[in-house]
């Protein structure tokens, strides 16, 4: 019954590793959570949930997990399908993980092993009083049965909430697929902070060289550490108007809050997509203009591009000459967008629209076409990917 | 299980909290908090400390701390300098050997609480580089040639403010607590262990201006509850009654001594900006 717990996490998208399963199995065993569903949820999340970010998903997989979970509390021990489980674990696993099992000494092993565990909880929790109940009388079998959730204690105010904890999604904005926002934005800039320094050189290290030259009786002993100076140049193209302002904003706010970090950072604007002509100041884009060829020779093919934007439009806007919405482009948005790729082959896309839709907007999935998949959402995780991506 | 954790008389402890703390000391593995700044991290690790009667050492990490040095330090330059004055000391490496606070907390006597605070200040591959101490609890002296094993494993409390994420290797072995924001129940309890004879309704106002202000948009730094207790301790000190905290619309009015919850400049200046604006939109 734990075991199909474990897959629905990661089902949902919580890491967890056999080795944190096995502690929770342990901790279960040493009774550190008493007959109650709650401390059931409490117990197993510090075992099994390292990162805040994560507990929004966890949530959702417990209550999915448990909701009319009745027969399974009931049949905990019935069989585990191994097939099924191998199939699982084959599909689920990390490398390092298949390895530990082998060193567990291979599946069979472990599937024994967990049963045993599983089997002498059993024994224990029928002898009564214990973390898994029987329907009616426990927490977890009442739970199944009972629409109102858990019988509430009685001491304190801590056991007044009606609503169980894990329906309450307390943690959800402490998720990485939210978008970008006032709320997270730090995080998002310690990425990129840590973007911006990557690939620095390294520079001479005083102390540790007088320290290791001392330990070496005098001899001297150069130390290196890495320099802490900033290396990416960064080309930031932002869509603006309209339905894009908001989202720009935090953009901009982000990348001018890292603008120390970087070695150069630049903005330029578009709307809706790229043509023959950029804008550097946003508020005056009618009057000063920039060829986007000559953008396209004064920044070195070493430069990473990053455009935000929600690429949605009407399709023509992208593969028609004329196409646009504000002039007359004489070539497609299409030819201008491959020459961008071209000359800087770092490139990424990001896009505020929720993933969902991408797929339904046909003016998304032109660009990302153009842009080889290289398209990510404006959250934390995307902006993860999107780094990954640029390197 | 004999011990458990249930918060102190100066410490307000959640339920999840007591599990994680709970389950770490059983199975004896570390426990991993984190939270916004002032949500307790540090403090957690005294008041486990004193409710379980266990000595405490604190190791406290800056962005230079390097993990061997909990372990210990040879401390080379004195050595260097004794054999220039030719002290006989020179001669035994033993004398230059300096040891860490987890070699401290390796000797107790009886089982120690360890807090590893703000694990996450120093270089990324600190953590890993403790992954074998905290594992098997012992560690070799490569200069005197002799292992140091713990006598009890210590009870290790480590706490992040996520500056920096920490390795997977690392996490797997660790037990995790994010300390949420207190809600207001939980911070009235908190602010009453601090003040036990504050009046009822100037907690009850003080909260009420606390989590307003706490929840104004665009705030660089929200106060958090050791805003909260400087707070009140002003408004005990300079006697400010209740009703000076109560205002018709809480929008218009300025908090007395606001300073003490807002100590960014630029959030005061906000914050003032904004008071400005309702009162004129309200008139
Ligand atoms: N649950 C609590 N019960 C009692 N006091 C608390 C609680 N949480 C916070 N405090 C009080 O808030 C203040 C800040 O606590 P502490 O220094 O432990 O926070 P921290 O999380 O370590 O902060 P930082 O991240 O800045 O190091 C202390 O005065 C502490 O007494
Ligand atoms: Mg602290």
């Amino acid at each position: 019954m734990l075991v199909p717990f474990f897959f629905k996490l990661r089902d949902f998208g919580v890491p967890v590793s056999i080795t944190e399963f096995l502690a929770l199995l342990e901790a279960l065993e040493a009774r550190v959570a008493s007959a109650s569903a709650e401390e059931f949820y409490y117990l197993s999340r510090a075992c099994l949930v390292k990162d805040e970010r994560h507990f929004d998903r966890f949530d959702r997989a417990f209550a999915a997990y448990f909701k009319g979970a009745e027969d399974l509390f009931e049949s905990v021990m019935a069989k585990i399908p191994e097939e099924w489980l191998r199939r699982m674990a084959e599909r689920t696993l990390s490398e390092e993980e298949k390895a530990k099992i082998q060193s567990l000494g291979g599946w069979d092993k472990l599937i024994e092993t967990l049963k045993k565990r599983l089997e002498e909880q059993k024994e224990r929790h029928q002898g009564g009083n214990k973390w898994i109940g029987t329907a009616g009388t426990s927490p977890f079998g009442a739970y199944g049965y009972n629409p109102e959730g858990i019988r509430i204690g009685q001491d304190g105010s801590r056991h007044r909430r009606a609503v169980k904890v894990w329906d309450q999604r307390e943690y959800r904005n402490l998720a990485d697929n939210v978008e970008l926002g006032t709320r997270n934005i730090k995080i998002a800039l310690r990425k990129l902070r840590k973007f911006a320094r990557e690939g620095a050189p390294e520079h001479l290290d005083l102390d540790g060289t007088i320290d290791s030259t001392a330990r070496n009786a005098g001899m001297l002993d150069l130390k290196f550490v890495p320099e802490r100076r900033n290396a990416v140049k960064v080309l930031l193209f932002l869509d603006v108007g309209g339905s894009m302002d908001d989202h720009v904003r935090i953009c901009e706010e982000l990348f001018s809050a890292a603008r120390s970090e970087f070695k150069h950072l630049e903005y330029f604007y578009f709307h809706n997509f790229v043509y023959e002509f950029l804008w550097k100041d946003n508020r005056r884009r009618h009057v000063e203009r920039i060829p986007t060829f000559e953008v396209m020779r004064t920044y070195g093919h070493d430069y990473k591009l990053i455009f935000v934007g929600d690429a949605t439009m009407s399709p023509y806007e992208i593969v028609q000459p004329g196409g646009s919405v504000e002039h007359w482009n004489e070539e497609a948005g299409a030819v201008w967008m491959r020459r961008l790729t071209q000359t800087w082959p770092n490139f990424v896309w990001l896009n505020p629209e929720p993933v969902e839709r991408w797929e339904y907007t046909p003016s998304i999935q032109i660009t990302r076409e153009l842009l080889e998949d290289r398209m990510f959402p404006l959250t934390l995780s995307g902006l993860d990917e999107a780094i990954k991506a640029l390197h | 299980m004999t011990v458990r954790f249930e918060g102190t008389a100066n410490y307000v402890a959640t339920e999840d909290l007591m599990m994680a703390v709970n389950a770490a000391v059983t199975l004896g593995r570390p426990l991993l908090v984190k939270g916004e700044p002032g949500t307790g991290k540090t403090q957690l690790a005294e008041e486990i400390a004193r409710a379980l009667d266990r000595p405490l050492f604190r190791w406290h990490i800056k962005s230079t701390t390097k993990a061997q040095q909990g372990l210990y330090e040879y401390d080379a330059v004195s050595r260097l300098r004794d054999s220039q004055l030719g002290d006989p000391k020179v001669h035994d490496i033993a004398n230059y050997i300096v040891k860490g606070r987890l070699w401290e907390a390796f000797e107790s006597e009886v089982q120690p609480v360890l807090l590893v605070d703000e694990i996450d200040k120093a270089d990324i591959e600190f953590p890993n580089d403790l992954l074998h101490e905290l594992d098997r609890m012992e560690f070799y002296v490569y200069e005197t040639r002799q292992w140091v094993k713990a006598r009890h494993r210590p009870i290790i409390v480590i706490t992040s403010n996520n500056e920096k994420e920490l390795p997977d290797a690392f996490l797997r072995r660790c037990f995790f607590h994010y300390i949420r924001f207190p809600d207001p129940p939980t911070m009235e309890r908190i602010v009453a262990v601090h003040y036990p004879d504050l009046k009822k309704e100037l907690l009850a106002e003080a909260l009420t201006t606390f989590f307003r202000v706490r929840e104004m948009p665009g705030l660089k730094k929200k106060p958090s509850t050791s805003e909260l207790l400087d707070w009140i301790k002003l408004l005990v000190a300079e006697d400010i009654p209740p009703e000076a905290l109560r205002a018709d619309d809480p929008k218009k009015a300025i908090p007395p001594l606001y300073g003490a919850l807002l100590k960014n400049e630029q959030d005061v200046h906000l914050f003032e900006q904004l008071v400005f604006l309702h009162r004129r939109q309200g008139r």
